[in-house]
């Protein structure tokens, strides 16, 4: 069934949009929530286990405290308040993928709540009101063999619940007004700030991709300047900062054709397809559940101390923005570099680069302009290229020296990733380094001059600007294996 | 049986098979036990004479056997809860009072019937079918703990652990002359206690007397990192307080008689007994008050309440996706969700059935107020009654359970009747404080075995112990024994002599 949509002028013009955003992240423990498994990612099926987190009979969970500090550290960084005394809750309902047919998550007694977060689009602030952060299990994950790919219609199921019990933090958001026809950007700008600011808390790994940051994006409409809020959709598990982006902006297109339509939106779940880049009506919430929740009664309340909370306060990381300005100010970056950095996930590469003796503006070129693009070609972040911030630091400290140039540096990278060695190394045994010897480099020019003397000519007529083709043909003759300025010297000295 | 051991009299595999014998011959009448473990019970009993002769004995318990309630996770031997959803079932784990049962050298007899999950007073909701009361087989033994506190006052084990939620240890001590203790809450860790209502579970020794009760305790008490809810405080002085109750001395102790657990329903014999029991008392020097607990008259509500509640929730996880039963529906390539349905439809009985209704019914949005909300807030007020009356007396005391064992199938087709056995037991669940039921006597109607039933404060477990045990041997000097030796023999021979583990 295709979906009938209006544009998204047209939407914006009539209605105003109202954003929330229900953001899980999986914590980084060592261990599970409740039990001692550990919490790697990609291990064969089932390995990760233990009585508590399969849920058999007589188990019972102890609660994880590195976990209980990584969710107040969350909260502290939104701005949040911290619960002085808060239970879990369980949230009962059936489901093959959750061992005790109960979840273990937090209900009306969330450990961070009242918070708010700000996120920069074109220039703009956007004030975020966080509802709470509480924390809970994760589920098994269920793999459904068959056509359809969903549990309905599967020919069976396999579940792996090596994930069942990692710690999750569900981090949401009040509804998010006033955004008009920055809704999907305002919405992608949130997530990737909660990224940023998750990475610098060291709690999470944040890969989208693995799904250690999921993200549910509610959205409704209502007609424009009344106030009113619209019935709302809840697509699940965007897990891109451009699904993200282009969820918004669908849901915004199919609200209003339904609501232009005289229709009224149906209160439901919707699925996100990345591929096609629409979404499709799951369950109804109109029929919803009820979970049942009250206190899980085999925990004991979670009651951390004012000193505790206090001295995570003090230790937290410097806050996203007030880093980037400082950053921005220091390295001299335009406005401009300075979102293309951090749009790349680059800023702690540069500022680790340049920490180790780059200067700003090569550190950005290389890791922005170069590793990037290898990164993308190959599907993974940048951050796990496997180039360092020191061997890049080590790479332009050679382009410094004159012993490499741009285009012999780019071989050097090519070694690293190949994992020759270091940067020297890869110089050496490639045979990369730039020939400072100036007989063999004076007779190249020699060589150039004679074969073109036409353009030799124009040099000492006083055409500066034809020294290109000369330069071209001596490097070509050095195999690149030469500092163009310094070949660009010599002929002049030779023409003039 | 211990000092028998330390002296060379006997060994732990003579002693072990002496109990097997036993089950043999009589548990095919008393139907105690789900599963017995010969060969198990027998190796370890080897290994126990082994560290004896070694002269490296674990405990002072090295070498008695036991029976384990069939609630209670055993790594690699059958635990069924009474229920056909987990038949076969065995566990990859050892519950923690398993564990520490291992390490003290007490070899396993086997697994003791009970109460499907726990829900029941009489031993006939098990799945597997009813335990009978060795004093009368066509009696029920109480519940939910019937099996291990039949084992024991049939001279088919010694020791026996149970498990408690309102009264399931202490009301079958009471009908079988035998002595049950459910400690404070967070006392004894409940880590493989597969739950019945996990804020109101105990575990708890089933013993022939009062001394072995505080012995096999400070075994398996104790905190224990697996269980959030365990107290961090060592468990001690239990053993000190018996053996200081059995002088006979009380004076100085207060002892409270409830008011509200007396009158109508409360059977002529078993008050009678319980009068007895407190005027000895108060011959050895205690001194009596009466104390109020108003509340009290609603907490088998609030009980019935709570516990559903978080029953309802339990037992979720009992869905033939991971282990147990798995029950295929009809028709073609059934959903997981039929499979789950067919499997819990079959694999419950009935009366679990009626307790997850009312407790899903009790949470359902809507209902939690009125229901789960108002129940959690008479608990506190049933609290507040408990120190109320503990600043007045030093422990209370009231009959454990309103009547003697009562005929098979008496009360099967009607819950209320059935739930009303729990009435003087369940507060101290409610409350978490630790209650325990001594033998006092037979009531003079049917000649059958009343409780007195011993309640103090949050981890003051030893005054129990200690009144007790006082209690136990003020009665025993006037019967001429413990109340067990006067238990009918079931093999024909001669009454067994009631010989302390």
């Amino acid at each position: 069934m295709t979906e009938t949509l209006l544009s998204f002028d047209d939407a914006l013009a009539a209605y105003d949009p109202a954003l929330g955003l229900e953001v899980h992240v999986e914590l980084n423990t060592a261990s599970k929530m409740f039990c001692g498994c550990a919490t790697e990612f990609g291990a064969e099926p089932n390995t990760q286990t233990c009585p508590t987190c399969l849920g058999l009979p007589g188990a019972m969970p102890v609660v994880n405290a590195t976990a209980v500090e990584s969710a107040i550290r969350i909260g502290l960084a939104l701005n949040c308040e911290i619960a002085e005394w808060c239970r879990f809750a369980r949230k009962n309902y059936f489901y093959p993928d959750m061992p005790k047919n109960f979840q273990t998550s937090q209900y009306d007694e969330p450990i961070a709540f009242d918070g708010w977060t700000e996120v920069e689009v074109d220039g703009e602030t956007y004030r975020i009101e966080i509802e709470r952060a509480h924390m809970e299990e994760d589920t098994g994950k269920s793999t459904h063999v068959g056509s359809t790919g969903r549990i309905h219609g599967a020919d069976y199921s396999l579940v792996d619940y090596n994930r069942a019990g990692i710690p999750l933090i569900e981090i949401v958001t009040k509804p998010i007004l006033g955004t008009g026809e920055k809704a999907p950007l305002v919405a992608r700008a949130y997530v990737a700030h909660l990224r940023e600011l998750l990475l610098g808390l060291g709690v999470s790994d944040v890969r989208m991709e693995q799904g250690s940051l999921r993200c549910d994006v509610n959205l409704s409409l209502a007609p424009a300047g009344s106030g009113t809020l619209g019935t709302r959709t809840e697509t699940k598990n965007v897990n891109s900062l451009r699904s993200v982006e282009r969820a918004v902006r669908f849901e915004v297109q199919r609200h209003a054709a339904v609501l232009s339509g005289g229709g009224s939106v149906l209160q439901e779940t919707r699925h996100w397809h990345e591929d096609t880049g629409i979404t499709t009506s799951g369950r109804e919430k109109s029929d919803a559940e009820d979970y049942r929740y009250f206190p899980e009664p085999d925990l004991v309340p979670v009651a951390p101390s004012r000193e505790w909370v206090e001295s995570l306060r003090a230790s937290l990381p410097e806050p996203p923005r007030e880093r980037r300005a400082r950053l921005q100010a220091a390295w001299g970056f335009s406005d401009l570099e300075m979102r293309d950095t951090v749009g790349a996930g680059a800023l702690s590469l540069v500022e680790e680069t340049i920490a180790a003796g780059a200067a700003p503006q090569a550190a950005r070129k290389w890791w922005l302009a170069d590793l990037a693009r290898r990164a993308n070609d190959t599907g993974v972040e940048l951050s796990a290229l496997g180039v360092t911030p020191a061997q890049v630091a080590e790479v332009q400290a050679l382009v410094d020296a004159g012993s490499l140039n741009d285009k012999l540096a780019r071989q050097v990278f090519d070694g690293l990733l190949a994992g020759e060695g270091t940067p020297a190394e890869i110089v050496a045994a490639r045979g990369l380094a730039i020939v400072s010897d100036e007989g063999a480099l004076g007779a190249a020019v020699d060589n150039a001059i004679a074969a073109n003397p036409d353009v030799a000519d124009k040099i000492r007529d006083g055409k500066v600007a034809a020294a290109g083709a000369l330069i071209g043909a001596v490097m070509k003759e050095m195999r690149g294996q030469a500092d163009a300025n310094r070949v660009r010297e010599l002929i002049l000295e030779k023409l003039s | 049986m211990a000092a028998a051991l330390d002296a060379g009299e006997t060994t732990s595999v003579a002693l072990t098979q002496a109990h097997l014998d036993r089950i043999s011959a009589v548990d095919g009448a008393v139907h105690a036990f789900l599963h017995v473990d010969a060969e198990g019970a027998l190796a370890q009993a080897a290994a126990s004479d082994a560290r004896r002769s070694a002269g490296q004995v674990a405990s002072p318990l090295d070498g008695v056997p036991i029976a384990v309630k069939d609630v209670l996770a055993t790594d690699g031997l059958p635990t069924t809860c009474g229920s056909k959803i987990l038949e076969g079932w065995v566990p990859p784990y050892d519950a923690t009072v398993v564990r520490r049962l291992r390490a003290a050298g007490l070899p396993i007899l086997g697994k003791t019937n009970m109460d499907e999950f726990a829900m029941g007073s009489s031993t006939e909701h098990s799945a597997y079918g009813p335990t009978h009361n060795p004093w009368d087989l066509g009696r029920i033994p109480g519940g939910s703990g019937g099996g291990s506190a039949a084992a024991v006052s049939a001279y088919e084990a010694p020791l026996a652990l149970g498990t408690d939620t309102g009264g399931s240890i202490r009301q079958p001590a009471a009908v079988t002359g035998s002595v049950g203790v459910k400690p404070t809450y967070g006392g004894v860790s409940r880590y493989g206690l597969v739950a019945l209502a996990n804020s109101l579970d105990q575990v708890g020794p089933v013993t022939r007397t009062v001394l072995d009760s505080a012995i096999l305790h400070e075994l398996i008490g104790g905190h224990d990192p697996l269980d959030s809810t365990s107290i961090d405080a060592p468990v001690g002085g239990l053993v000190a307080a018996a053996r200081q109750g059995a002088q006979g001395d009380l004076s100085g102790v207060r002892i409270g008689v409830i008011t509200e657990l007396s009158g109508d329903g409360w059977q002529d014999g078993v008050m009678a007994r319980f009068t007895e029991a407190v005027d000895a008392l108060v011959g050895a020097g205690a001194e009596v008050v009466e104390v109020s607990c108003p509340h009290f008259v609603h907490a088998l509500a609030t009980y019935y309440l709570i516990l559903p509640a978080e029953a309802s929730s339990n037992l979720a996880k009992f869905d033939a996706m991971r282990y147990g039963l798995r029950v295929w529906p009809e028709g073609d390539a059934p959903s997981a969700e039929e499979v789950m349905k067919a499997t819990r439809e079959a694999g419950f009985g009935d009366e679990v059935k009626r307790r997850i209704i009312l407790g899903t019914y009790a949470l359902s949005s809507g209902y939690y107020d009125a229901y789960y909300g108002t129940a959690q807030k008479v608990r506190t007020l049933i609290s507040r009654d408990f120190e109320a009356a503990f600043e007045q007396a030093d422990v209370l005391l009231s009959p454990t359970a309103p009547t003697t064992a009562f005929p098979l199938g008496a009360k099967l087709d009607d819950p209320l009747a059935m739930y009303l056995n729990d009435l003087a037991t369940i507060p101290a669940n409610l409350a978490g404080v630790p209650g325990i039921s001594v033998p006092s006597g037979l009531a003079d109607e049917d000649g059958l075995p009343a409780g007195l039933q011993i309640l103090a404060p949050a981890l003051a477990d030893d005054r129990c112990y200690r009144v007790g045990a006082a209690a136990e041997a003020l009665l025993a000097e006037q019967w001429g024994g413990l109340l067990l030796d006067r238990a009918p023999s079931l093999d024909g021979g001669a009454d067994g002599e009631a010989v302390s583990a």
